[in-house]
C-alpha cells in the first residue's frame, strides 16, 4: 500500500467534492510568459510557445519541489508552461475520480494504481502514448513497467518515481550489540538473528506495524512473491485464483512464523497498536525497543522526517527482504505513472519528457525528497546519497523479475481501506494466527470488492 | 391551549420544526376557516398565496437536499457498484441483505443494538441522578454549569481529548497512569521482566510457571544456571561482573546473563562482560516440593549450605519474570466499545440533566410539600411523586438520545482513528456508511443510509405524536 494513501480515504472523498467544484477555472490563463530556449535536445520534444497545461498529483512538500524541477526542465526545454496542483486532502484517487465523473480532468494525472490507471483507459478517459513517448518509455524502462502502464495492449502511463518495497531496516547498534555480523539473507537466518536480538536483550526484536493494514499487506505481498513465485503472484492479483488456494496457505504458514513468535514481535495485541510511524521510531529512536522494522524505501524519509537519531545510511541501514526457501531475488515495488487526459500535442511531450532520464535526473537529485526512480538509464550517481542509490540499484537490477503492490491494484473497498478487506483480515490473523479462518475472511472479501 | 388558536402561526415559539409543523396544519386548516368569517382586511386567497411564497423557500431548500436525495439513496440502494463507483446493475434488496450477512457491518448492526440498549437509558438515569443531587446543593449553578460543558466543546475535540485519556503509555495515557498506580500499590513489580533461557537445553518451564532445570544437582559441585535477555545496554544495577562458582559445601552456582554487550561469549561459560543477576530468587526442588529458597548476590551467585545430601533441582520462580502490568488497552478489541460510550456519557450526561431540571422545576412544590407533612420519606417522595410528574420529561430526554444515539458517528470516528488494529470491532453503522462512501461503494452506503432512516423513524413517530398530544 502506497504511504500516501493512509490519510483517511473517506475525507477525501468529501474535499474531493469541493475540489471538484471549485478546482475549474485554473487551465487556460497564463500562457504569456516563457521565451523558447535554444538548445539541440528541445528538438525532439518540439516547441510549444505559449502552451499551457494542468498536471494533478500528490506531492507536497519537499516531494513537491522536486517534482516542481522537473516541470521547470520541460518548461525550460520547450517553452510551454506547466501547472501543477496538489490533490486537496491527499487522497488522489478520489480527487482524480471526482474530477474525471464531472467532466472536468486534468491534462495530465499522475497516478499510483495500475488498477485506477486501467479503469479510465477501459472508460475511454486516458489518450495512449503517442509513438515518441512510448519509444521513450521503452528504451528507459523494463517489460514489467511498460505492461503495468497498459491496457488492451495499448500504452497510457508513463513510469515515473518508485519506491521499493522489499526493504528490512535495521538498527546497526542493536546488531553489533548482540555480535551480529552482516545480515540475514534467507528467512531462516532472519528469524535466528531475531531470536539472537531477542536474547541481547532487545524486547520486540522486529518491530510490526499492525495499527496500520497496509503494512501487513506488504509483508505478506513479499512473503507470498517469495514463496509462491511471479505467476501466482499475478493470479492472485487479478482474483483469478482464491484467497483459499493452497500458495495462501503457505505464505500465511510462513509468515506465522514470524507474526506468531512473541520473541520476535512481542505479543500481537500490542503489535496491533502500532501504527507504521510508531513501528519506525521503535527501531530507531533513543533507546530502541526494537532492531528491525520492515517497510519500503520511505522509511528513511520517516527516519529523517520524524528526527529520530538514527542516520541513514549509518545506523540505520537496510537489507533486502530474505529469500524464502532459495526464492531467487525478487522485489516488490510501487510508483507512479503519468497518463493524459487530453490529447493536446504539449502534454504527449511532457509524457516523453518524463520518461527521459533526464526528467528522473531531475527527480532523484533533490535533496530531502527520497524519490527513487525505476529509470534504468539513469545513472546511480544521480542520487543524493548511497542508500538511495543502493535502493534504486536493488528495483533496476531486479529487471522484469520484480511486482507492483498488490494491494494498490485490487479495488480500494479490499486493498486500500482501514478496519475492512485484507488490512483488517490480515491485522485480524496478526492477532490470532488462524489461517485457515484468514484466508476464508480474505477470500469472503475479495469476492465482494471484485465482484461478480 | 393550541399556539395556533386565534394567534397567526407567527406566534409559534421555535421549539423545533414537529411544532411548528403543527401549528401551520392548524392555521391552514380549522384556524383558516374560521377566519372565513369577513373581517376588514385582504381577502384570505391572497394571504394563502402569500404563505406559500413566504414558504417556498423552505420547500425548495428541503425538496433539494432531503427528499430528493431521500428518494435517491432508496433507488440508489437496489443497485450494486463498479470498482469506480458507478452503477453496475439491478440487485434488488441485495445490499441489504449484506449489511446483515457480511461478519464486519453485522458487528456494527450489533454496536448499534448495544448502544440503544445501553447507552440513552444509562444518560438518562445518570442526568437524572444528577438533577436530583444538584437541587439540593448551594452553588448548583455553578455545578450545573461545569457538567453542562462538554455540551459546549465539539464533539471532535473530546474525541481527541479522551483519545489522549486512553492512550496505552502510562506516560501519556491518564487512565493507564491511573490504573497502573493503584495497581502498583497493591503488588510488587518483576525484577526481570524480559529474562529468559537461551533455549531449552538447561531450563524447562515457562514466565508463568517459572524455569526448573531438568537436572538434578548432587551437592558440592558447583551449577551454572544461564539466561539471557537483560537489557545489555541498560543494565539494572541489581547487577554486576558474574563470578563462575567455586566448590564448597551444599548446592551453590551462579545465574547469570549468558550475553555480553557485542556477542562472542562462550555459550554456557561465564566470560568477561555477562552480569550476574543479583536479587534473583533461586528455589531448590526435591520431588516437585520446594525445600529450599534463597537470594543470589550481585555477581549472580546463589548457594543452599544445608542441603547437603541427596540432589535437587533448581527453580527460578514465576515471581522473576513476566511483563510488568501495563495497564489496560482501553482502545483494545475488548473494552473499546464501551469505553467511546464512556466519552459519549461524559458529552450528554450535562445535556440531561439541565433538561431534567428544568422538568423538575416545574413540579408543583404543594404536592411534595403535602406528602412530606403526611410522613413520607424522601425516597417515597421520589418514588411516588416525583418520578411520576416528571415521566414526560424523562421520555423526551430518552427519545432524543436515542435518536442521538442510533446516528453515532463522530465520537467512535475520531477515537478509532487511534486503536489501532482493533478499531473494526467499535464500528456502527453510521461510520461504515461512510466507509463504503468513501470507497465508492455507493449502493451499498445507500442502504446502510436507508436501514439508518428505518430505525430512527419509530423514534420520530413518537416524538412527534407526543408532541401533537402536549399541544391539544
Amino acid at each position: 500500500m502506497n504511504r500516501r494513501r493512509i490519510s483517511l480515504t473517506a475525507v477525501a472523498a468529501i474535499t474531493a467534492v469541493t475540489a471538484a467544484a471549485c478546482g475549474g477555472s485554473s487551465s487556460g490563463s497564463s500562457a504569456s510568459k516563457s521565451t523558447p530556449s535554444s538548445g539541440s535536445s528541445t528538438a525532439a520534444l518540439g516547441h510549444f510557445n505559449g502552451a499551457s497545461f494542468t498536471i494533478l498529483g500528490q506531492w507536497t512538500g519537499a516531494e513537491q519541489t522536486a517534482f516542481q524541477s522537473v516541470i521547470n526542465g520541460f518548461d525550460k526545454l520547450t517553452g510551454a508552461t506547466g501547472q501543477y496542483s496538489a490533490a486537496a486532502g491527499g487522497d488522489e484517487a478520489s480527487v482524480l475520480g471526482a474530477k474525471v465523473n464531472g467532466g472536468n480532468p486534468p491534462d495530465v494525472a499522475f497516478v499510483s494504481l495500475p488498477g485506477a490507471l486501467q479503469q479510465y483507459a477501459k472508460a475511454g478517459k486516458l489518450i495512449a502514448l503517442n509513438s515518441a513517448a512510448q519509444q521513450a518509455v521503452s528504451t528507459n524502462y523494463s517489460t514489467e513497467w511498460v505492461t503495468l502502464g497498459s491496457y488492451n495492449g495499448k500504452l497510457y502511463g508513463v513510469p515515473f518515481d518508485a519506491s521499493n518495497k522489499s526493504t528490512v531496516w535495521y538498527n546497526t547498534k542493536l546488531f553489533s550489540n548482540a555480535g551480529i555480523s552482516g545480515t540475514p539473507t534467507d528467512w531462516t537466518s532472519f528469524m535466528k538473528d531475531a531470536q539472537t536480538l531477542h536474547d541481547s536483550g532487545v524486547s520486540t526484536p522486529i518491530s510490526v506495524g499492525g495499527g496500520d493494514g497496509w503494512t501487513l499487506t506488504d509483508w505478506f505481498e513479499n512473503v507470498y512473491l517469495r514463496t509462491a513465485g511471479t505467476a501466482m503472484y499475478d493470479k492472485l492479483t487479478q482474483h483469478q485464483i482464491k484467497w483459499t488456494d493452497p500458495s495462501v496457505t503457505k505464505a500465511l504458514t510462513t509468515l506465522k512464523q514470524v507474526w506468531g513468535n512473541h520473541n520476535l514481535i512481542g505479543s500481537p495485541s500490542s503489535a496491533l497498536k502500532v501504527p507504521f510511524t510508531g513501528s519506525v521510531d521503535n527501531t530507531f529512536k533513543a533507546n530502541p525497543s526494537s532492531g528491525i522494522v520492515y517497510e519500503a524505501s520511505f522509511v528513511a524519509t520517516t527516519i529523517t522526517g520524524d528526527k529520530l537519531p538514527a542516520k541513514v545510511g549509518d545506523t540505520a541501514k537496510f537489507f533486502p527482504f530474505p529469500s524464502v526457501d532459495g526464492s531467487q531475488p525478487t522485489l516488490e515495488a510501487a510508483g507512479d505513472f503519468a497518463v493524459a487526459f487530453s490529447n493536446k500535442p504539449v502534454v504527449q511531450a511532457f509524457l516523453q519528457y518524463v520518461a527521459s532520464p533526464a526528467a528522473a535526473k531531475l527527480l532523484v537529485s533533490a535533496t530531502g525528497s527520497g524519490f527513487i526512480s525505476a529509470n534504468k538509464n539513469l545513472p546511480n550517481t544521480a542520487y543524493p546519497d548511497a542508500t538511495l542509490a543502493a535502493l534504486a540499484q536493488q528495483l533496476v537490477s531486479v529487471g522484469d523479475n520484480f511486482r507492483f503492490d498488490m494491494s494498490d491494484q485490487a479495488p480500494a473497498a479490499f486493498g486500500g481501506t482501514p478496519n475492512k478487506g485484507e488490512w483488517a483480515d490480515l491485522q485480524s490473523f496478526l492477532g490470532n494466527g488462524n489461517v485457515s479462518a484468514a484466508q476464508q475472511k480474505l477470500e469472503h472479501d475479495a469476492a465482494a470488492a471484485y465482484g461478480g | 391551549m393550541s399556539v395556533a388558536e386565534g394567534e397567526p402561526a407567527a406566534g409559534a415559539p421555535a421549539v423545533g420544526s414537529s411544532v411548528l409543523l403543527e401549528a401551520e396544519r392548524r392555521t391552514t386548516g380549522r384556524g383558516a376557516r374560521r377566519r372565513h368569517a369577513p373581517r376588514p382586511g385582504g381577502a384570505p386567497g391572497e394571504r394563502r398565496w402569500l404563505a406559500w411564497l413566504f414558504l417556498l423557500p423552505a420547500i425548495v431548500m428541503l425538496g433539494a437536499i432531503l427528499l430528493y436525495p431521500l428518494i435517491y439513496s432508496i433507488v440508489r440502494s437496489l443497485f450494486s457498484d463498479t470498482p469506480t463507483g458507478a452503477v453496475r446493475s439491478f440487485v434488488g434488496l441485495h445490499n441489504y441483505g449484506a449489511i446483515f450477512t457480511d461478519s464486519r457491518s453485522l458487528q456494527a448492526v450489533k454496536n448499534n443494538v448495544y448502544w440503544i440498549v445501553v447507552v440513552p437509558t444509562l444518560i438518562t438515569i445518570v442526568g437524572l441522578i444528577f438533577a436530583v443531587l444538584t437541587e439540593r446543593i448551594r452553588w448548583s449553578a455553578v455545578f450545573k454549569t461545569v457538567l453542562f460543558m462538554p455540551m459546549a466543546i465539539s464533539a471532535l475535540a473530546s474525541g481527541i481529548t479522551f483519545s489522549l485519556i486512553y492512550a496505552d503509555q502510562p506516560t501519556r495515557g491518564l487512565g493507564n497512569a491511573v490504573a497502573i498506580g493503584i495497581h502498583d500499590t497493591f503488588s510488587s513489580s518483576h525484577p526481570y521482566p524480559s529474562v529468559h533461557p537461551r533455549d531449552t537445553a538447561v531450563f524447562g518451564g515457562s514466565p508463568k510457571a517459572g524455569y526448573t532445570t531438568h537436572q538434578s544437582y548432587p551437592a558440592g559441585s558447583p551449577v551454572l544456571l544461564p539466561v539471557v535477555g537483560l537489557n545489555l545496554t541498560h543494565p539494572p544495577s541489581s547487577t554486576a561482573q558474574a563470578t563462575a562458582p567455586t566448590s564448597g559445601t551444599g548446592i551453590s552456582g551462579v545465574v547469570w546473563n549468558d550475553f555480553r554487550l557485542g556477542g562472542g561469549g562462550k555459550p554456557g561459560a561465564v566470560d568477561l562482560g555477562e552480569r550476574g543477576l543479583g536479587g534473583m530468587p533461586v528455589q531448590a526442588v526435591q520431588n516437585g516440593k520446594v525445600v529450599a529458597s534463597t537470594t543470589s548476590a550481585s555477581n549472580g551467585q546463589f548457594s543452599f549450605p544445608s542441603l547437603n545430601s541427596g540432589s535437587y533441582q533448581l527453580r527460578l520462580p514465576s515471581s522473576a519474570f513476566g511483563q510488568p502490568f501495563n495497564g489496560y488497552s482501553w482502545l483494545g478489541a475488548s473494552l473499546i466499545t464501551p469505553a467511546i460510550m464512556v466519552v459519549y456519557l461524559w458529552i450528554y450526561a450535562g445535556f440531561a440533566m439541565v433538561l431534567i431540571a428544568a422538568g423538575m422545576a416545574a413540579i408543583p412544590r404543594d404536592a411534595l410539600e403535602a406528602a412530606r407533612v403526611d410522613g413520607a420519606t424522601e425516597w417515597q417522595v421520589f418514588r411516588r411523586i416525583t418520578a411520576p410528574l416528571l415521566a414526560p420529561v424523562l421520555v423526551v430526554v430518552f427519545v432524543t438520545l436515542a435518536i442521538n444515539v442510533l446516528k453515532v458517528f463522530d465520537v467512535v470516528y475520531v477515537l478509532q482513528q487511534v486503536a489501532g488494529g482493533s478499531a473494526g470491532v467499535a464500528d456502527v453503522l453510521a461510520v461504515t456508511l461512510f466507509r463504503d462512501f468513501g470507497n465508492q461503494q455507493y449502493g451499498l452506503a445507500s442502504a446502510i443510509g436507508v436501514l439508518l432512516v428505518l430505525l430512527v423513524v419509530p423514534a420520530m413517530i413518537l416524538n412527534i405524536r407526543r408532541f401533537r398530544r402536549d399541544q391539544t
